[in-house]
């Protein structure tokens, strides 16, 4: 058989963490999914473009220039030297584009409805107009998003990726249109999304993140914007594989309860299955380089009978083929052992009962800010004393830390907290949209056995 | 299905215990001591047993078997020995510890078996249904500090399988044309012996060319895709065994295995509530140096609360039976080959979990284990050796003679009872009846192999199995009740026999069972 695979294409390796055991008449199997890709990188510095086809990467950076980013006018400065970093950061033969967003969008280079590729000319002709940006009008998040998608796939590429800076909430088109557009663009481009300040929603830039297999993140100082730039296309340019699928094959009979990216952040994929054959969905992961993630998968099972085995779920990575085919590239296999001894059945496995505390954490925290939004004071201070407890208890410091900037901590072991009574927005909005962010279990050494 | 031991109260206060508790909370007791043999366990047996015989030695060639009589005067039993009066070298040619300083006999020739001497006393009358003195259980590498207080010369001394009113010590055999085998002295301290390789030229054993192929990998073999699955007969199984419409798993080739060679017979099944076969079973034949035949049965139990326990117990069965079978052939005793043996098999297991240090997947389970239980017939002695709770019965062919179970497991409940502090039904009713406190594996307390020898007097079988089958047949008089009357010349259906004992009892673990016949052919026309 022919091998398509080129040598920068990564390699997946699937495992699976899960205890198989249950209960007589369990149904619900949980496991822990780590995917690792590894042998990419290999470009280095080289050109991406070698003629095969869709061999290079696209780069849409869309660049928030509504009124509100000259208030005050250094956002409008940091913006403009955030994005000409980035510029410099891309790759040679990178096709690339820059958008302006108000309430339209604008080609801000090279215009015509085309991409430039990278060198040393297009990246001085690009820095140059983006020195020209300047702030007035409105924001029109979905408008930018689909003119990104028209440049990105006017031609093949590898891996089509957006860059999103907004600094205020998406006041001129409606929650649908803004929807709409996020539907339309799924699946064709990924897109990290950065907001700047303290004037934007939440909701909105960790919606577009989710929506497009990106990240999202707070940029509360504008001087820091050039450094998250840089270091956002760096991390775009050591993508080597787009459109990289979770396939999960299921037995007859049983039902997927959920399918959720948990590390590096939480992310759920339940309803975005597409069909992909009998018993099989695809799940989609985007684009990945040289990274590991992990994926909490819940099946409910038909039960059977003590002592039977039975593949409750078959996990493999679907990466698109040159030749326009998708092949699973790698699987791991849940399993599911009725069992009689309790003892068995009932003990944890570690990593599920970790992310399973890890996803509460998230929800937690969002809850809880949600509760305080709202006044509920009580409400407020118990869910954010639980997330201070998990935070605690699985070694999140990142986000203990953000925690402790909304909440005092009294006692941390048993999450009794105080709600602050002034809290700045910056560390409010950090500690929101971070709060999806996990820690990954450590590897403890074996624990000492009893006796010696 | 063997546990390691995780008491859950306190054995003195009946105090709840956290896992990692190695003294009890409430009352301080120590709780690293449970697992111990408590003192004169397993050499106590019954304390009304009768008598062994005495520890002199009564010097017999080995390996050629003196015939015995084919009746024994009621009130004595047959004669015996200690299995370190018998001469031989362990698997390194070193004299067995305690051997008995004398010249090799000729080869090949039957040494006589001397009247008893005068430093033999006759064992008392056993009580009738209690014919049974307590197994010795003495490794004859490692000298055992165990205290007999428990029974009359506990831990000294085989056991003759006589009938309750047995006739005493046998008439001799017709001598054989061969120079009277001096008077052994009493056992020398262990190594001074010289070496008493009775053949000095050993024959290379031919069971290894002549096993049969293991039916586990012949069906291994066979295994494959395009089947159509069993459970949900729609969909066809894929490479990893599983159906690709249903998902369950397809029938593994150890979830039932049967293996009859040279007339001893053995049966593995997975049970009806196991998801796997965890335990595993090795059969063998060797040949002694003189040309004699033995055979060997190695069962083994994984141990299912350590990873891999299905890898343990085969990699185990496979090592002891091996190691046996190559000692057999060079003229090891017996009792020593079995010794080493259980050391060779728990190698087998130690390595395992070197293969995989860290089980990544796994940080926090145990290495893996499993018990292990053997029976050699071999010479005319029937030689058991044991870790664990997997057990060998002795079912007299007649019926006549006593039943008796041969080993002493290493479990919670067996040491409760030992120690006294509950009846055998209250301790096996307890849901740490059957924690064990022995097995094979890296993180066994330490290596403790039970070995003991055995002189029946009459035919009959060694049945040799998993607690998956003692549970239904856990009393010596029950097994034999569930023995066939055939055993001895229809090993495999036995075998067959028992596996379905426990299935039909509830087959709620791995059911192991080999039949061992052991024919001792009374001397025709003597």
């Amino acid at each position: 058989m022919a091998n398509f695979a080129k040598p920068d294409v990564p390699r997946f390796a699937v495992e699976v963490y899960q205890n198989e055991f249950l209960p007589e008449g369990g149904r619900e199997v949980n496991a822990i999914v780590t995917v690792t890709a590894t042998g990419g990188g290999t470009l280095g510095g080289l050109p991406a473009h070698d003629g095969a086809a869709g061999a290079a990467s696209a780069v849409a950076l869309m660049v928030d220039c509504s009124g509100s980013m000259d208030h005050p006018s250094s956002k409008m400065r940091h913006a403009r030297d955030a994005t000409r970093t980035a510029v410099a950061a891309l790759r040679d033969g990178t096709r690339f584009a820059v958008i302006a967003g108000t309430h339209v969008a604008r080609e801000v280079y090279p215009g015509g409805g085309r991409l430039a590729t990278a060198d040393d000319r297009t990246r001085e002709e690009a820095r140059e107009a983006v020195l020209r940006l300047r702030a007035g009008g409105g924001t029109a998040i979905g408008s930018w998003l689909r003119l990104a998608e028209q440049l990105l796939t006017s031609e093949p590429a590898g891996v089509r990726h957006g860059i999103l800076l907004t600094d205020g909430r998406n006041e001129h088109e409606t929650p649908e249109e803004l929807r709409a557009a996020l539907d339309l663009c799924a699946g064709r481009f990924t897109c990290d999304a950065r907001g700047v300040g303290t004037d934007w929603e939440v909701k909105e830039v960790t919606g577009i993140a989710t929506s497009l297999l990106g990240s999202a993140d707070i940029v509360a100082d504008p001087a820091g914007l050039a450094r998250d730039f840089r270091t956002m296309m760096e991390s775009a340019m050591g993508k080597e594989v787009a459109d990289v699928a979770l396939r999960l094959w299921t037995p007859q009979g049983a039902e997927v309860t959920f399918v959720k990216q948990v590390a590096p952040s939480v992310s759920d994929l339940t309803g975005r299955r597409s069909a992909a054959g009998p018993r099989s969905g695809d799940y989609p992961t985007g684009s990945w380089g040289d990274e590991s993630r992990d994926y909490h998968v819940c099946v409910r099972v038909p039960a059977a009978d003590v002592g039977r085995e039975m593949l409750a779920a078959r996990v493999s990575l679907v990466v698109p083929q040159p030749d326009g085919g998708a092949t699973p590239v790698a699987q791991g296999l849940v399993r599911a052992v009725w069992t009689d001894d309790t003892a068995v059945s009932t003990s944890l496995n570690p990593q599920v009962a970790h992310y399973t505390g890890q996803a509460e954490l998230a929800q937690a925290i969002q809850d809880g800010l949600a509760a305080r939004k709202a006044g509920d004071v009580d409400g407020a201070t118990a869910k954010l004393g639980r997330a201070v407890q998990l935070a605690g208890a699985s070694g999140h410091a990142d986000t203990a830390k953000l925690l402790a900037k909304v909440v005092d901590v009294i006692d941390e072991a048993n999450g009794t907290v105080r709600l602050k009574a002034r809290v700045e927005d910056a560390d409010e909005m950090t500690l929101d949209t971070r709060s999806t962010k996990t820690a990954r279990l450590h590897q403890r050494p074996p624990a000492p056995r009893s006796g010696t | 299905m063997s546990r390691i031991p995780q008491l859950s109260a306190c054995p003195s206060c009946e105090e709840p215990l956290e896992p990692a508790d190695h003294f009890c909370g409430a009352c301080g007791f120590d709780l690293s001591s449970v697992p111990e043999p408590p003192s004169g366990r397993p050499g106590a047996g019954p304390p009304d047993g009768p008598a062994p015989q005495g520890a002199t030695g009564t010097p017999v060639a080995w390996p050629a078997a003196p015939p015995l009589p084919p009746s024994a005067a009621p009130g004595e039993t047959s004669p015996l020995h200690r299995a370190e009066d018998l001469p031989g070298t362990d698997s390194a040619g070193a004299p067995l510890p305690g051997a008995p300083a004398e010249p090799p006999p000729p080869a090949g020739s039957a040494a006589p078996e001397g009247p008893a001497p005068a430093g033999t006393p006759a064992a008392p009358a056993p009580a009738a249904g209690q014919p049974w003195g307590a197994p010795p259980a003495t490794g004859t590498r490692v000298p055992e500090a165990r205290s007999g207080g428990a029974g009359p010369a506990a831990g000294q001394g085989d056991f003759a399988l006589a009938e309750p009113g047995a006739v005493p010590a046998p008439p001799v055999p017709p001598a054989p044309p061969v120079p009277p085998v001096p008077e052994a002295p009493p056992a020398p301290p262990a190594g001074n012996g010289p070496p008493t390789l009775v053949d000095p030229a050993p024959a290379v054993p031919p069971a290894g060319e002549d096993a049969p192929a293991d039916p586990r990998e012949a069906v291994a073999a066979s295994g494959g895709g395009g089947k159509s699955c069993v459970a949900c007969r729609a969909g066809q199984v894929d490479v990893d065994g599983y159906c690709e419409n249903c998902g369950h798993a397809q029938p593994r080739e150890r979830d039932h295995m049967e293996e009859e060679i040279a007339g001893v017979a053995a049966v593995s099944d997975r049970g009806l509530r196991h998801h796997r076969n965890e335990d595993a079973y090795a059969l063998a034949e060797a040949a002694l140096p003189d040309g004699s035949p033995a055979v060997v049965a190695i069962v083994c139990d994984g141990v299912s609360s350590a990873t891999r326990p299905d890898e343990a117990s085969l990699a185990a069965s496979r090592a002891a039976s091996e190691a046996l079978v190559a000692s057999l052939g060079q003229g090891t005793h017996p009792q020593t080959a079995m010794h080493e043996a259980i050391v060779a098999a728990a190698r087998a297991v130690d390595d395992l979990a070197e293969e995989r240090p860290a089980d990544a997947e796994a940080p926090r389970q145990n290495a893996p284990a499993c018990t292990i239980v053997g029976a050699v017939a071999a010479g005319g002695l029937l030689v058991v050796g044991w870790i664990g709770d997997s057990r060998v019965y002795w079912v007299p062919a007649d019926r006549e003679g006593p039943v008796a179970r041969l080993t002493e497991d290493d479990s919670w409940a067996a040491q409760m009872v030992a120690a006294g502090l509950m009846s055998e039904a209250e301790a096996y009713a307890d849901s740490r009846a059957h924690a064990i406190t022995g097995w094979l594996g890296a993180d066994a307390y330490e290596l403790d192999p039970h070995t003991a020898s055995f002189k029946p007097d009459r035919p009959g079988v060694a049945v040799v199995c998993s607690d998956g089958l003692w549970n239904y047949a856990e009393s010596a008089e029950e097994m034999a009740a569930a023995l066939p009357a055939d055993a001895l010349t229809r090993p495999l259906h036995s075998a067959q026999v028992l596996v379905g004992h426990a299935l039909d009892g509830g087959g709620h673990d791995n059911v192991t069972v080999a039949v061992v016949p052991f024919d001792v052919r009374p001397q025709e026309g003597s």
